[in-house]
């Protein structure tokens, strides 16, 4: 249930700008989860749907997946991630900290662990609606 | 693009009284053998303790005070595990102890990953050992953690007392709360931090000494408490609950 703290993370951020914003009510929010956490997507809605009160009761939570695609800083050769080639214990351990990747995965052509995450890393919120 | 990380962040920490990063400007003073040495004392005397290991790239507290085979509880976010009465958090559960090598915006998101989701409950003292030096890591406690107070570590090296200035005028600019200086490795040899530090205006707060039998007891924590360093520590940490540091 580490999504349930991702879920807080949410709840807590679009509390504080339906504040800023003096929205009465927050209709949608847009949220990005990069595929490299490996989210429960099931999980995270369960939760967020348990956390949302105030302004937040009757909002509308939509959830994307967004590819991870990782590139060398080495060769610059590009590559999709694939939690399929990972034993259990490591996806665990990306899972919770992204970037302990690092430790784990090397580019596909030369062999380095020095990469970056094109996209697909984290979780963000792209987007917040509401009425004022 | 809103990171809700930095928000949870600030709730995470909400029940935690103090938060002491122990830093330096130089690498190899004993950073993490105080923060260590610190957080057991503290943990001794019956407060609350977590320690969080700063240094992702080469973390050491789980060596020194002998922390393994050891993982988070997964409850709603991630509970540290509880070793000699002390929270600890190590970015060795996830990295298996295998080489890490962290740019700067890769050690940043795996700080903001990690204080989002440790639950740490209502601790008296939490504990930063900080990596060294002027870095990420310091930049982003100071702008993550705002309620941060530092103790710097320093030798009587004029390498690591040049450094520990800069952090010192550094910490003075962002108006960041300064605990204050522990001279580390003295000995008989090396001339006194504290006369030099006068026109700093920063506390002393004391010495511990070279002790060449410190090494044989990493991973070892009763033993690590008898050690010449600890006893020295004892009376330090004592200053510590003591000094007002004024926000």
């Amino acid at each position: 249930m580490h999504e349930w703290a991702l879920a807080e993370a949410i709840i807590y951020t679009v509390t504080e700008i339906a504040e800023r914003e003096q929205l009465k009510e927050v209709s949608r929010v847009d949220v990005k989860v990069g595929e490299l956490q490996q989210v429960d997507l099931e999980t995270i809605k369960f939760a967020l749907a348990q956390l949302k009160r105030g302004k937040l009761k009757n909002t509308e939570f939509r959830i994307e997946t967004i590819k991870a695609r990782l590139k060398c800083r080495i060769c610059e050769h590009a590559w999709n991630f694939d939690k399929n080639e990972l034993d259990q214990e490591v996806a665990e351990a990306i899972h919770f900290v992204p970037e302990v990747a690092h430790s784990f995965i090397k580019c596909p052509k030369c062999g380095a662990q020095d990469f970056e995450f094109v996209e697909g890393r984290r979780m963000y919120i792209e987007s917040v609606s509401g009425v004022r | 693009m809103l990171d809700p990380r930095i928000k949870a962040i600030e709730h995470r920490l909400s029940q935690v009284n103090n938060i002491i990063a122990v830093s330096s400007g130089k690498g190899g003073v004993g950073k993490s053998v105080i923060a260590s040495i610190l957080a057991l004392i503290l943990a001794k005397k019956g407060y609350k303790v977590g320690l969080i290991d700063l240094d992702f790239t080469s973390p050491s507290t789980h060596l020194i005070l002998g922390v393994k085979e050891l993982f988070p509880e997964e409850k709603e976010g991630i509970v540290p595990p509880t070793f000699e009465n002390i929270k600890i958090m190590s970015i060795i559960y996830f990295s298996k102890d295998k080489t890490l090598s962290l740019r700067g915006q890769d050690f940043s998101d795996s700080f903001l990953e990690i204080l989002a989701i440790t639950k740490w409950g209502k601790l008296d003292y939490l504990i930063l050992d900080m990596p060294p030096g002027i870095n990420d890591a310091t930049l982003d406690v100071i702008r993550y953690i705002r309620k941060v107070k530092f103790i710097i570590v320093t030798t009587s090296s004029i390498l690591s007392l040049a450094t520990a200035k800069k952090l010192i005028d550094a910490l003075n600019i962002l108006k960041i709360g300064i605990i204050g200086i522990i001279e580390n490795m003295k000995s008989e040899h090396t001339h006194s931090v504290k006369d030099k530090l006068d026109k700093l205006e920063t506390e002393f707060l004391g010495e511990t000494s070279f002790d060449p039998e410190l090494e044989k007891c990493f991973g070892n924590t009763q033993m690590l408490l008898k050690t010449k360093m600890a006893v020295e520590m004892e009376e330090i940490v004592n200053k510590i609950l003591n000094v007002k540091v004024y926000e």
